[in-house]
């Protein structure tokens, strides 16, 4: 082994080893900064109407046009450019509900697993309660009462994200905290606080990680499936499950309307599942499914 | 046994009382209930009225103990827009949706069990290769989408198939593909860990060792223990499939309960998406309770938990 190659951290070296996670990696960091760099790179104003343009074909069909590469919807608004525009809601939202459900869910799994008692009882019944709902359906229920605003979308979806990390959580939690260095830290003399962040989360983290990178991609298409119905994000903004669900009603006119959003949102929600998959593999090979 | 069917019971009561109040919650998440269901271009006097018709202008409490009585003899209340009992139209559309339900689990069981079979047994060849790949494609692929596509290439283009409504076998056919996909997908990669799990067991090195065919002890030994934790799986699945099923319906305007979900929350029809909710998920504690009760007779190892 050259001194070069040891220099190579260690996942890298495994990420390099498989080259579909590779390739969903890279896919993810484009997308990631495509969202970021939207206004730069969006060739026209997301929102922009205009009539005399509608359904236009992508630019490889006939009747199609250099100046809409992806074609127009049917009040002429620019599909590249929303596209563009709506990485950006599926990844705040993905993102923003992970880490709102997450980080909740985790805390709350940590307390039961390492306090234990009625606490533990009270939060494993909140659990079970929440895992009763089909997550869709409550989350229908609730964006029709509040209403449709990213605000909302993201409360909503977090709602229906915290109960599977909660549930590893104390799991993981309970196995941590039979382990001898738990029960030197308390001979030692050293409290709760510092034992939870010292070494009960840091040795429970791995799972976590796997089912925040699951997590991300359900998040994703649950974001899209609820603006596709029309109580996700407002329809004036540009989302990806939006604009499937205006391009439906002009399927036979222009199939590209919703064909086009929905290939992105699908190669983005892969590319996260590949990811997720090689990251459970290297991460923890025992959890193979 | 019986301690354990006991405090399921138990729980599953619990769990629906806490259901059902979560629903009732929902009414007064946004404020007053009468101004959410009626809009704004009522006069006062007609929102006090029908506040007063709604029975919202008594105390909360009365409206929650009114409301849990009610529920618990299946009574729903009454169709703010059709006038028409919530019981009755969900009943309506029961059938519907229990047919697309029943039919994605006959393609879920039917394709995901064989596939993850095969694969655990063929590890690592180029069938298994190609099958987990392909469901982790399938897991990816939202169902409104796979919807709208089937509905474009084989309604459309091909014109195989009819794409909305209900009635034949092949109404049937598209929305049942499409709710079954990403499930089958998901079961189909359990199945094989499981498989791949029990395989690594000494028994069945044992029975190897015995000298049984390879057959008898994938098929005899091995599927049956795999299968157990599938079966809890597909209750959970049961829940992932009532959600879909709003989906699906809106996307083939097939006549079942999602699509009554849906039109209700358009209608801001409040009493309808109450039960609606509170009805899906009965259904879900339900068939995770028997789920669970089945369990313990297929899994002897559990039965004095």
């Amino acid at each position: 082994m050259s001194e070069t190659e040891k220099k190579i951290p260690d996942w890298l070296r495994s990420l390099r080893r498989s080259r579909l996670a590779l390739a969903g990696c890279i896919l993810l960091a484009v997308i990631v900064l495509v969202a970021i760099a939207a206004p730069l790179l969006a060739p026209y104003n997301p929102e922009g109407v205009d009539i005399r343009n509608r359904l236009t074909p992508p630019a490889w069909l006939d009747g199609g046009t250099s100046a809409y590469l992806l074609g127009t919807d049917n009040v002429g608004r620019d599909i590249t450019s929303r596209i563009i525009y709506g990485a950006r809601i599926s990844l705040l939202v993905g993102l923003a509900t992970v880490f709102l459900g997450g980080v909740f869910g985790t805390m709350l799994g940590v307390v039961a697993g390492y306090f234990r008692g009625r606490l533990e009882t009270a939060i494993m019944r909140l659990v079970d309660i929440q895992l009763a709902f089909p997550s869709i359906l409550l989350a229908v229920a609730i964006m029709a009462i509040l209403g449709p605003s990213v605000r909302n979308v993201i409360l909503v979806l977090s709602l229906a994200t915290w109960a599977s990390f909660c549930r590893v959580a104390r799991g993981q939690t309970l196995a941590v905290c039979n382990q001898e260095y738990v029960t030197a830290a308390h001979a030692l003399g050293a409290g709760h606080a510092l034992v939870i962040f010292k070494y009960v989360i840091p040795n429970i983290l791995s799972p976590l990680i796997v089912i925040a990178s699951f997590a991300l991609a359900t998040n994703i298409i649950n974001e899209a499936s609820l603006s596709f119905l029309g109580v996700g994000v407002p329809p004036t903004t540009p989302t990806w499950g939006g604009m499937l669900g205006e391009g439906r009603n002009y399927l036979r006119l222009a199939w590209w309307v919703s064909t086009l959003p929905g290939l992105t949102l699908m190669l983005t929600v892969y590319s996260v599942n590949v990811f997720g998959d090689w990251l459970r593999d290297y991460l923890d090979p025992r959890l193979v499914d | 046994m019986l301690t354990y069917i006991a405090k399921r019971l138990l729980q599953a009561v619990f769990i629906l009382w806490a259901v059902a109040s979560i629903s009732f919650g929902l009414t007064f998440l946004a404020g007053d209930p009468a101004t959410l269901m009626i809009g704004d271009n009522w006069t006062a006097e007609q929102v006090a009225n029908f506040r007063e018709y709604m029975g919202f202008d008594r105390p909360v409490l009365v409206q929650y103990g009114e409301f849990l009585q009610r529920i618990a003899q299946g009574d729903f209340g009454v169709s703010v827009r059709q006038q028409i009992p919530v019981t009755r139209l969900i009943l309506e559309r029961l059938p519907a949706t229990l047919e697309l339900t029943v039919a994605a689990l006959l393609i879920i069981v039917g394709v995901a069990i064989p596939v993850g079979v095969l694969s655990a047994i063929r590890r690592n060849s180029l069938s298994d290769r190609l099958a987990m790949g392909g469901a982790l494609l399938a897991q990816s692929v939202p169902t409104f989408w796979l919807g709208i596509m089937l509905i474009l290439v084989v309604g459309v283009f091909l014109q195989a198939l009819p794409i909305s409504g209900r009635g034949t076998f092949f109404h049937l056919i598209l929305p049942a593909i499409t709710l079954a996909t990403f499930s089958t997908a998901r079961i189909a990669r359990l199945v094989r860990s499981s498989m791949l799990d029990v395989l690594g067991n000494d028994y069945i090195r044992t029975a190897r060792a015995k000298g049984l065919s390879a057959r008898k002890v994938n098929y005899g030994h091995a599927l049956r223990n795999a299968l157990i934790p599938v079966i809890t799986l597909l209750g959970i699945e049961v829940g992932s499939l009532l959600g879909g099923a709003i989906i699906t319906e809106t996307v083939f305007a097939y006549p079942g309960i999602g699509r009554l979900t849906i039109q209700a929350i358009a209608a801001r029809d409040i009493p309808l998406v109450q039960g609606v909710i509170t009805f899906g998920a009965m259904i879900f504690v339900l068939v995770n309770l028997l789920v669970d009760l089945s369990y313990s007779v297929l899994d002897p190892r559990i039965r004095h938990e």
